[in-house]
């Protein structure tokens, strides 16, 4: 009995070392989102079937440490094999080394370029790509289909003029002239400063920055109307003002508001919303039907740490994170839209209700590079602030903002 | 010691033993606070002379980091709201707790039950506070605070949206905060003088307020000079509250808010700029050592 116990043990080690010398081990990180780190763990499971010899770890953080730990680790020479990054940290990370370019024999940026949405671009640096996303983020507006059937409005605004107008008829206050229903929200801090960079500046006739991103371009009369326009929305139509209810989705949320514009990453925390109805639409055109968008997305690159076998198996496990197969599932799980137009621009997606607004969105969709995405936010809440509780000239808050965020440009340049 | 066998260690004084004996056990925190604290605060200074992203080498740049410091309107305006907190908080919340923390001292009825209410702010998880705070401070009918303020038919305040209410309104919620531990630290100061001097002041038909003036206020210093500089490095060091009850701009609208440890954060962890981010920590550094000996000074035992 005692000998077959050893031997099997003996059996048992020499298989499980015969393994481990064939095995290649790679390390696979992102931040911390339940979700995405379901979807992750189900790649993961599949990918590992067809590749026996390819053990992946997934590594995770939470969002608001995640890119000091991934520049850390690479420092310390222990960063991961393959990690999901925002596209705006690109530059940062290829300068400072974190990311080595996909294989070109692999990846060829021709085939890239015909597969993925246009956005992808911004994953390119020189000749090179330095990641590939799984799903892509847009824009669109989300409205609340009771407060619009007791107000006796059948769909949800197509133009700015439309936006503004039902945004009147939905704003509801109270005696003391306290809001308690906003037609919309207005909260630069939450995604409209990305719809009046890249959405509304554009609609009024301008462009935000230069081709490269390298000069702020919207201090003119299309930017000074765009903002005039929006900040209008509070100060002149009064359908509604930054912090009521603290935040544009809490009030949503909460139905209180009757229209919000805010991303596809939303579509998850919304879906428990009970009391109410909502819908989605696009983004409202301008008057001559100029519509515009603002996508973003995590892109999956390598660590500049990866070689040998280990890059081999880590080029492997990118292809299949950014494999048509991948996206299906990234979409059922997460409820993030495919990248690549085949799996995305389905039938069964663009007759979706909540889906095709966004898709559609993609069509037309520009993607900003961001040097310090949060400080140039800032810049844009600013601006705002200062028309709103100081009384600043729309002339002057723009001009104050241009040279602000051309600064922040510079620095990082 | 001549004799001494060479097999034996050679024998040492009780005084050098015991001296060995402490350093072996003082060792692990000594080198602790070495590696934790002390070598990360002097990097700090080397790490202000340079431009630092994290990913690349740090590359020195000289006094560049404090020129472009010391021309930002930003850097200032910051300045002048860490102190507004620092002047204006420190004294408030310590006569606030020093007339509760009096006056507690004398109520026998239900004494246990109003310190642990006074002190219970002080056990609640600060950002916790925040979000509550938060939504205290919206405007009628969400929030509580307006709606008061609008049934008894005053303005209404637009308290963390305002460029001059918001720094008031979050440096309230600090002194809250922290007021029960205070209270419970005079508490003990007041107990612990002794009950001859009242008794004495009794006798001889003293008034109660030059009881206080020349009896309790004296006596109590120590404990005074310890909540003035706790208190004081407390809320240079603000950032919690700050920070939980402006999430959604964080440092408040156009920065009106926010204190310097809040705009180190965002210059390390958001822009990335270490270099920049370590020479506004000296001067935080700085700050707070000068104001620390500067009380000690002033408050010390002549």
């Amino acid at each position: 009995m005692q000998r077959f116990t050893k031997t099997t043990l003996l059996a048992g080690t020499v298989m499980a070392s015969a393994t481990a010398a064939g095995a290649v081990d790679i390390e696979y990180w992102q931040y911390i989102y339940e979700t995405r780190v379901e979807a992750v763990d189900q790649l993961i499971a599949q990918f590992e079937e067809a590749n026996p010899y390819i053990n992946v770890e997934q590594v995770t953080f939470p969002y608001a440490d995640y890119q000091t730990r991934v520049v850390a680790a690479n420092l310390a020479g222990n960063g991961p094999d393959v990690l999901q990054m925002f596209y705006g940290w690109t530059d940062g990370f290829v300068n400072g080394n974190v990311l080595q370019p996909l294989p070109q024999d692999l990846f060829p940026a021709a085939q890239i370029e015909a597969d993925f949405f246009p956005i992808v671009t911004a994953m390119k640096r020189g000749d090179d790509y330095y990641g590939l996303p799984t799903a892509v983020r847009s824009l669109a507006l989300f409205y609340n289909k009771d407060l619009f059937a007791a107000a006796g409005i059948d769909n949800p605004p197509e133009t700015l003029d439309e936006l503004v107008e039902t945004a009147k008829q939905l704003t509801e206050k109270d005696e003391g002239g306290n809001y308690t229903t906003v037609g919309l929200t207005v909260e630069m801090g939450g995604q409209d400063h990305q719809w009046w960079r890249e959405v509304l500046v554009r609609q009024f006739g301008g462009v935000p920055y230069s081709g490269d991103f390298s000069t702020v371009t919207y201090n003119d009369a299309a930017g000074i109307a765009a903002t005039q326009w929006y900040t209008d929305l509070t100060t002149v139509h009064e359908v509604g003002y930054t912090g009521f209810m603290d935040e544009g989705q809490a009030a949503f949320r909460a139905g209180r508001a009757a229209m919000t514009i805010d991303g596809t990453f939303r579509l998850g925390s919304f879906a428990d919303i009970t009391d109410f109805e909502w819908g989605v639409a696009e983004l409202p055109a301008n008057a001559d039907g100029l519509r515009s968008n603002y996508a973003s997305y995590f892109a999956n690159g390598i660590g500049a740490g990866a070689e040998g076998e280990e890059l081999e198996a880590a080029a492997k496990f990118l292809a299949y994170l950014s494999s048509p197969e991948a996206m299906a599932l990234w979409l059922e799980v997460v409820g993030e839209l495919p990248a690549r137009p085949e799996v995305a621009l389905t039938e069964q997606n663009l007759a979706d209700p909540i889906y095709a607004p966004f898709l559609k969105g993609l069509e037309y969709a520009q993607t900003t590079t961001f040097v310090d995405e949060q400080g140039q936010r800032q810049v844009t809440m600013d601006m705002a602030n200062r028309i709103f509780l100081q009384g600043q000239s729309v002339e002057d808050s723009v001009a104050e903002a241009a040279a602000a965020e051309q600064a922040i440009i510079d620095r990082a340049r | 010691m001549t004799h001494t066998s060479p097999h034996t260690a050679p024998r040492l004084s009780m005084r050098t033993r015991r001296a060995i004996w402490v350093w072996a056990f003082l060792a692990l925190p000594v080198l602790f606070y070495s590696v934790i604290r002390f070598y990360p605060t002097i990097d700090a200074f080397r790490l202000s002379f340079t431009d630092w992203n994290l990913m690349s080498e740090p590359s020195y740049i000289g006094l560049q980091n404090y020129r472009d410091m010391f021309a930002s309107a930003e850097f200032w305006k910051v300045f002048r709201n860490t102190f507004a907190y620092l002047i204006i908080g420190t004294p408030i919340s310590l006569i606030l707790s020093f007339v509760i923390a009096y006056f507690l001292d004398r109520v026998r009825f239900g004494h246990t039950f109003l310190r642990a209410l006074y002190f219970l702010p002080f056990i609640t998880t600060a950002s916790a506070m925040g979000w509550v705070w938060r939504w205290f401070y919206q405007p009628a009918p969400t929030g509580v605070i307006n709606s008061v303020l609008g049934a008894v038919g005053m303005g209404q305040l637009d308290f963390l949206r305002s460029t001059t209410w918001a720094l008031p309104s979050i440096m309230v919620t600090a002194i809250w905060a922290g007021l029960g531990f205070q209270i419970i630290i005079f508490m003990a100061g007041l107990r612990s003088i002794p009950q001859t001097y009242y008794e004495a002041a009794k006798i001889d038909g003293v008034g109660d307020f030059a009881v206080l003036r020349k009896i309790t206020l004296p006596l109590l210093k120590p404990t005074t000079v310890f909540l003035v500089v706790f208190s004081s490095i407390g809320f240079l060091r603000i950032f919690d509250q700050v920070y939980n009850m402006t999430t959604n701009d964080p440092g408040g609208p156009l920065g009106t808010t926010k204190p310097l440890v809040l705009m180190i954060y965002q210059t390390a962890f958001n822009s990335y700029q270490m270099g920049a981010a370590a020479a506004q920590t000296v001067v935080l550094f700085t700050i707070l050592l000068v104001i620390s000996l500067l009380q000690l000074w002033i408050l010390r035992t002549r």
